[in-house]
């Protein structure tokens, strides 16, 4: 057994050691944050946001084409993926106690594993292959495949959070199974279900690999879901390892709309729940 | 009786008659039937996705599968004009970047889950908690931009010429450093998974009861012993699971790693070379293959990257519901 | 310590019912009009699982009286209120074996839908459970959703009838959109009661209904119970012996699983005949 001294010193070296390693933890995010908007917001002026692509050379070129398209899949995906996903979360809450429901969950959790770039080949064999183009619709439909199964499992947490009692207080007033469900149950968990849906879709906004070969990219201004279409992440990827300064100062002012427009979301969510959680 | 007599009697809610409410009783019965099949629908939409996403994969493959066999795995020569095509410099990439980011990543993410649970005072806990936890949050393409103009810079022109006398004749560190590079990847995707580790590491730690720790210190332990003595043990299944779960997401990385790995197909044991990785050379080449025998390739690798991060994954959901129990908070990290 | 003097002192006019088996109806008219079962279960045996929660019980329910069950903790009395309105099968892995009569109807009839029973019998549970996104207009309202469709001025004066026979009215009447959380837990259980009241059920079941309240909102209640008789058959679960003393006109003790002794309630609690009422009535055990 080491000297009372030497414990005592090995004792203070450690959580100095703890409190650097959380220090250097967030040194990262302070440096990206910093530099997103040192490079970046000098670059987000009006043109940034109402212009679309230009030609190399060219000046005054936007991401509008982008920041439009994003919302375009994002939305779309949002659209088919989230009533999925809610009535499989319900699902699972309410009767999802037997074999069926045990296997839907190990199937959500193991699709929540699968690498995005791998969602965007399946999108690209399912979609883009047989109809021979790349579309808005095949980016749409990749996302919504990510989608899915994360909103299942939070709005299952969340329906699992309403008390039984409350089921209990609707069943005996005579509602049947399905209305206790529907107009209680879920209306009471409706605020933690936007949350989780919320989440998931600032989660999948920020998807790039998805995208690569299913909405392609595009320079132009387009509202097409069947065509290709530029999206926000794509656009930065894409002039991020272009050979032009240009298209670089361009990548920093996407990429900080896009990180601004991730924690906007992430933020909302977040108070949305707390407050919940402070007036109950 | 007390004053409620006087209400007017004629306001009272109707009542059914016997025969109307057996009429009703069909009608709830339906109701209830109808509403369960619909939510198992939709449920079995994820099976089927899965499912059709195996299918997809091996559909894509066959091709390439039924040239080369499993021996794709193990050659590596990647020749899309010869139509040669072998993955092992990919599947060596994966896991060697993979590797370096977790031996970057875990003492950092381990000691931040501890500093969370055990050293942090109270008021730091929540704002460090959740700036770990945004971080999480950030788009790997945004990591590839910063790795591609701040990371490479600052380790190809600060930090590379201040060790490489020191490590140079390493095999770990041989050969010209151009900026793209395992390392780089590596630590880039360090920075990605530190996140995730700690995050889930931190609810293990959380999970581990306070009399445990309380019995150590009432022996006289400092506070780090009793968290080597008594927490870490306890929680050991757990955060080797988050270990794992920080793995299984490095694994599938591919917007930075594909900015900053250098995309050659090579093997070697240098960090400073560039390499590759399945997730990396899908997202380069795909859109531009060049035969449909290279395409095949391409989901070839796919599906190796595939089955690789479920069974990584399976492994570390198993081992984090061990000691969370299968809480809200182990599959809300995951 | 309870003894006979202060449980005696505590019991308002005692039933003059003669004492006769419990679920026979008396076979003469007598004088005084005899007390019709409104409810009454025949051998019911409720099971989870593989284990009894009651057994083999008898028992009528007076109309427009208020029976208590009591019993300590484990006894089955919850289990056998479940019973009265098919909640017990809710739980998986439960069945009920014997029969439940409604108005001589047997409510577990195979052509009989629990949901439709639940109409007929309402219940108010110890805690109060408020629907939190439902004004507490919407909250008195919310059985008459299910029931046949009325105006809305007519749903109106239900909510407000009921409100009122809940004692609530005075003090809700301003604020009929807010949110019911916003009320005391006296208050919030007052609001069940008016919801379970509104679509006019023949039985009410109490269970345990002042358990989570302060002394204030259970006198409430208790004087709530005693005017809500003249319109319904009540049946309570109580665990405080003074309380069931207080409020009910029959009390049946229950142990075990299995029912020991009812009477009227004065009786059972002066002059118990069997050994462990008298013992649990006095304190002995609880």
């Amino acid at each position: 057994m080491a000297s009372p001294t030497t414990r005592r010193i090995v004792g203070a070296a450690m959580t100095g050691a703890t409190y650097s390693a959380a220090a250097l933890a967030i040194i990262p995010l302070v440096a990206i944050l910093g530099m997103l908007i040192v490079k970046g917001a000098g670059s987000l002026d009006w043109n940034f946001f109402l212009k679309s692509a230009v030609p190399v050379g060219e000046a005054g070129g936007g991401f509008a084409n982008a920041i439009v398209g994003t919302l375009l899949i994002v939305g779309v995906a949002a659209a088919i993926g989230v009533p999925i996903g809610v009535g499989a979360g319900i699902y699972l809450a309410e009767f999802g106690g037997g074999t069926v429901g045990w296997l839907v969950r190990f199937v959500a959790d193991t699709l929540n594993g699968i690498p995005s770039i791998i969602i965007g080949v399946f999108a690209w064999t399912l979609v883009v292959r047989p109809t021979g183009r790349f579309s808005a619709l095949a980016g749409s439909f990749a996302l919504a495949c990510i989608l899915v199964p994360i909103v299942a499992r939070t709005t299952e947490e969340m329906v699992r959070l309403v008390p039984n009692s409350l089921r209990e207080a609707a069943l005996a007033l005579g509602y049947p199974r399905w209305r206790t469900s529907l107009t209680v149950v879920a209306r009471t968990a409706r605020a933690g279900i936007v949350t989780g849906c919320l989440v998931a879709v600032s989660r999948v906004a920020g998807e790039t690999a998805p995208l690569l070969f299913t909405a392609l990219g595009s320079q132009f201004f387009s509202t097409n879901l069947l065509h290709p279409v530029a999206a926000l992440p794509l656009q930065v990827y894409v002039y991020a390892v272009g050979p032009y300064e240009e298209w670089h100062r361009q990548a920093w002012a996407g990429a900080l709309v896009l990180i601004i427009l991730v924690l906007l979301l992430g933020i909302i969510a977040r108070l949305a729940t707390r407050s919940r959680h402070e007036r109950a | 009786m007390t004053a409620l007599a006087n209400d007017q009697p004629a306001i009272r809610a109707p009542r059914l008659s016997s025969a109307e409410r057996r009429r009703d009783l069909r009608i709830i019965n339906r109701g209830d039937v109808v509403y369960r099949v619909a939510l198992l629908a939709l449920a079995l939409v994820l099976p089927l996705l899965l499912v059709t996403i195996v299918g997809g994969l091996v559909v894509g493959a066959w091709p390439a599968i039924k040239q080369f066999h499993v021996g794709f795995l193990i050659k590596s020569t990647w020749d899309p004009v010869a139509g040669q095509f072998g993955a092992l410099p990919l599947i060596f990439g994966t896991l060697y970047s993979s590797l370096v980011a977790m031996v970057l990543a875990v003492p950092l993410a381990l000691g931040a889950a501890i500093f969370l649970t055990e050293f942090a005072p109270r008021w730091m806990r929540a704002p460090v908690g959740t700036l770990i936890e945004l971080l999480a949050g950030v788009p790997s393409v945004i990591y590839g931009l910063w790795g591609l103009f701040v990371l490479v810079p600052l380790l190809r022109d600060v930090i590379w010429p201040v060790i490489k006398p020191a490590v140079h004749w390493l095999p770990f560190f041989s050969g010209p450093f151009y900026g793209p590079s395992v390392l780089a990847g590596g630590t880039i995707l360090a920075i990605m998974m530190l996140p995730y580790v700690a995050a889930v590491s931190r609810e293990v730690l959380r999970a581990v009861p306070p009399a445990q720790r309380e019995a150590a210190l009432a022996l006289g332990a400092t506070r780090w012993e009793a968290v080597r003595t008594v927490v870490l043990p306890y929680g050991r299944a757990g955060i080797f699971g988050a270990v794992v779960l920080g793995l299984g997401r490095a694994l599938g990385e591919t917007m930075a790693v594909t900015m900053l790995i250098g995309n050659r197909h090579e093997i070697s044991l240098s960090l400073v070379q560039p390499g590759y990785t399945i997730a990396a050379a899908i997202a380069n080449e795909f859109a531009e293959a060049v035969s449909g025998l290279h395409l095949s390739a391409l989901v070839y690798c796919g599906l190796v990257l595939f089955v690789i991060s479920v069974l990584v994954n399976a492994v570390a959901r198993w081992l984090i519901w061990r000691v969370a129990r299968g809480s809200a908070a182990g599959s809300a990290a995951i | 310590m309870l003894d006979r003097a202060t449980i005696a002192s505590a019991v308002t006019a005692p039933t003059p019912a003669p004492a006769r088996t419990p679920w026979e109806p008396a076979p003469v008219p007598a004088p005084v009009p005899t007390p019709v079962p409104r409810l009454a279960v025949e051998r019911i045996t409720a099971w989870y699982g593989t284990i009894a929660g009651i057994r083999d019980v008898s028992l009528a329910f007076e109309a427009n009286r208020v029976t208590a069950l009591i019993g300590p903790s484990g006894c089955g009395k919850s289990t056998l209120l479940r019973c009265l309105n098919r909640m017990h099968e809710l739980v998986p892995g439960t069945h009920v074996e014997g029969r439940v009569l409604l108005d001589g109807h047997d409510i577990y009839a195979s052509d009989v839908s629990p949901i439709a029973v639940r109409r007929t019998v309402g219940m108010v549970f110890q805690k109060p459970t408020p629907f939190p996104t439902m004004s507490i207009a919407e909250n008195v309202a919310a059985g008459l959703r299910v029931g046949p469709p009325i105006s809305r001025s007519e749903r109106d004066g239900i909510v407000e009838r009921a409100l009122r026979r809940a004692a609530l009215w005075d003090e809700v009447k301003d604020r009929l959109r807010d949110s019911p959380l916003a009320l005391s837990g006296g208050q919030q259980q007052r609001l069940c009661v008016a919801r379970t009241i509104a679509p006019e059920p023949e039985v009410l079941l109490l269970d345990e209904p002042t358990a989570s309240l302060d002394p204030l909102g259970s006198a409430r209640i208790e004087e709530l119970v005693h005017e809500l008789k003249h319109e319904f058959t009540v049946v309570i679960v109580t665990h405080n012996l003074q309380q069931a003393a207080r409020v009910s006109d029959v009390t049946a003790f229950f142990y075990l699983g299995t029912l020991i002794e009812v009477g009227p309630t004065a009786q059972l609690f002066t002059a118990p005949t069997q050994p462990q009422t008298e013992a649990y009535v006095t304190g002995r055990f609880g």
